[in-house]
């Protein structure tokens, strides 16, 4: 019984909140990626990217549900994704034309397409600031709780419960979805190999007569997409906040590295890897350990960190893998 | 008698200020194997790289098929015929051969599985290895994916940068092999080798470049045979 309850208590408190982050963490690490095996450059403006198209998304919404729309259980805001990403992928095409396209036409150093982003994300932060303030939004209507703790504890009997939000689990499938769309785009058509060709040698690829325009307007745009799904899963997960989508971009950066950049695969397993190694080092480890061996009385919580250092575990992880491989665990490139 | 297939003349041209080709000529005809050999920086490479299209001449022209083409870029040759075969990153290394070879038709919109086909009979150790990277193969066997995707196109002239460059004997042997196999289609070829002797052994028609500039152009034999360019060329 107390295995029991000490395995439901780590699927709670780590394994599903770990799981869904992991899943948005993946999608947005897919972004990036393929941004820098296509673009050749790391995208620092994709956090406020994934903010912009999240508030677009939201102001959707509320149009939505102004029109008296909804698809319960599900959230409006599924409705509304389209929409936002159509809109952000129009803003991002056009910052290719007034930006990005310039320093390509030069072939400048990777470097200085990164602090272009730098600029161009700092006026993508400001817009949505403007467009739609500096609060918490919430915006996950629908149902909460598929299961929530009460209802496992009435069915299973245990001391501890379990509960699966909406959110949690759409994002579980919907990052399924899009992974595999993504990879058999990818792997299957001929603009997904033609893609795969200029990443992977971008002479050669114009000797074979491959455009390159379409391939990066396809790149900003399937880039765009993955930013705004991932970055509304996260607001309806947790809530929508202009900063946090800042913040985000370290551990999205770090799954992408992990993985090995530019390498899809691997950022989708470096997302999990940088999630649960995130929410299990500073989870508080007592309850669980009170479970399992119930005569020792640790002093503390058993907790390695306390939460607001989070960040400092994708930084160690990040550190970790450039030191010892840094092209990552599936062979990327080296950054 | 018609003009050559391929004739490249009076090609004068260089990277920046400074002239690398100097009255250059080099004509192909069809089925011919034409090789371009000489010492290091003679301008072999740049030789082929101006009739590719990768350079900007100051004089002279290139004429395809009668045609001229020397205001045309790389891609735009390809639609004409030409296939080229650059000296290193010549693969994509993370997609399978297939897809390389895929990619190499990218510009077809008929059906080429008849090419893909004969490009597979032709290197059939690359047959049996269509489904895994390019990357992961062997320097000859890459060579021979190399080939390969320029061949779908179904170029009329193909052109090969130093092939046999860093492989061993028996693979360059076979390399040539099926180089000759590939002439007797009645495909032109005009490569830069650094192997000289073993490639003016296949040549119809040599070239040694010095400096820039022709300073032999004969059939393969009678190169291999004329003592001044043994000694100075060939090591004797």
């Amino acid at each position: 019984m107390d295995i029991l309850n000490a395995g439901v208590a780590l699927l709670n408190f780590v394994v599903v909140p770990a799981a869904a982050y992991g899943a948005q963490l993946a999608l947005g690490a897919l972004g990036v990626t393929l941004i820098y095996g296509i673009l050749r450059f790391s995208n620092f403006a994709f956090g406020d990217t994934m903010a912009m198209g999240t508030a677009f998304t939201i102001m959707v919404t509320w149009a939505i549900q102004a029109l008296g729309i909804a698809i319960f259980p599900l959230p409006t805001a599924l409705i509304a994704l389209p929409f936002g990403i159509a809109v952000t992928a129009l803003i991002v095409l056009f910052t290719d034309r007034i930006v990005y396209r310039f320093y390509r036409r030069k072939k400048v150093d990777p470097i200085v397409m990164v602090m272009a982003s730098v600029g161009v994300m700092f006026v993508m932060n400001g817009l949505t600031r403007v467009l739609i303030g500096v609060e918490e939004i919430r915006f996950d209507d629908g149902a909460r709780f598929l299961f929530s703790v009460q209802d496992f504890r009435a069915w299973s009997g245990l001391t501890e419960g379990l509960s699966l939000r909406v959110s949690q689990l759409l994002t579980l499938i919907i990052t399924a979805l899009v992974c595999w769309g993504l990879f058999v785009f990818l792997n299957r058509t001929r603009t997904g190999k033609a893609m795969r060709a200029y990443s992977d040698n971008e002479d050669l690829a114009l000797l074979s007569g491959i455009d390159p325009d379409q391939v990066v307007r396809i790149t900003w745009i399937i880039g765009t997409a993955l930013a705004v799904i991932a970055g509304t899963l996260y607001g309806l997960d947790k809530t929508f906040k202009a900063f946090n989508y800042f913040q985000i971009l370290l551990p999205i950066f770090a799954a992408a590295i992990v993985g090995g950049l530019g390498n899809p695969l691997g950022a989708v397993v470096g997302g999990f890897v940088v999630a649960f190694s995130e929410v299990a080092i500073t989870y508080p480890w007592k309850k669980v350990a009170g479970y399992l061996f119930p005569d020792w009385q640790p002093e503390g919580l058993l907790q390695l960190l306390s939460t607001e250092y989070k960040f400092a575990v994708s930084f160690v992880i990040l550190i970790v893998v450039l030191l010892f491989k840094p092209t990552g665990l599936f062979r990327g490139k080296s950054v | 008698m018609s003009a050559p297939y391929l004739s490249a003349t009076g090609m004068r041209g260089g990277y920046g200020k400074a002239d690398i080709l100097n009255d250059c000529t080099i004509t192909v005809d069809q089925g011919q194997i034409a090789v371009i050999v000489g010492p290091n920086g003679a301008g072999k490479s740049t030789a082929m790289k101006a009739v590719f299209g990768m350079l900007n001449l100051r004089e002279g022209e290139v004429r395809l098929a009668g045609e001229d083409i020397t205001a045309l870029t790389p891609q735009q040759r390809v639609h004409k015929g030409m296939g080229f075969v650059p000296q290193t990153h010549n693969i994509f290394p993370n997609m399978t051969v297939e897809e390389n070879l895929q990619m190499g038709a990218f510009i077809r919109k008929d059906d080429y599985s008849g090419t893909l086909a004969q490009v597979y009979e032709l290197f059939p150790a690359v047959a049996d290895k269509r489904r895994q990277n390019a990357g992961e193969l062997s320097g000859g066997q890459r060579q021979q994916v190399a080939v390969g995707r320029a061949l779908m196109t179904q170029p009329r002239l193909l052109m090969l940068d130093e092939p046999t460059a860093g492989v061993s004997p028996i693979v360059m042997d076979e390399l040539f092999d099926r180089i000759i196999e590939i002439a007797r289609t009645g495909i032109s070829i005009l490569m830069v080798e650094q192997n000289a002797r073993q490639a003016l052994e296949i040549a119809d028609l040599g070239y040694v470049l010095v400096q820039g500039t022709n300073r032999y152009t004969d059939t393969g034999e009678a190169l291999l045979a004329n003592p001044e360019v043994r000694r100075t060329f060939l090591g004797g």
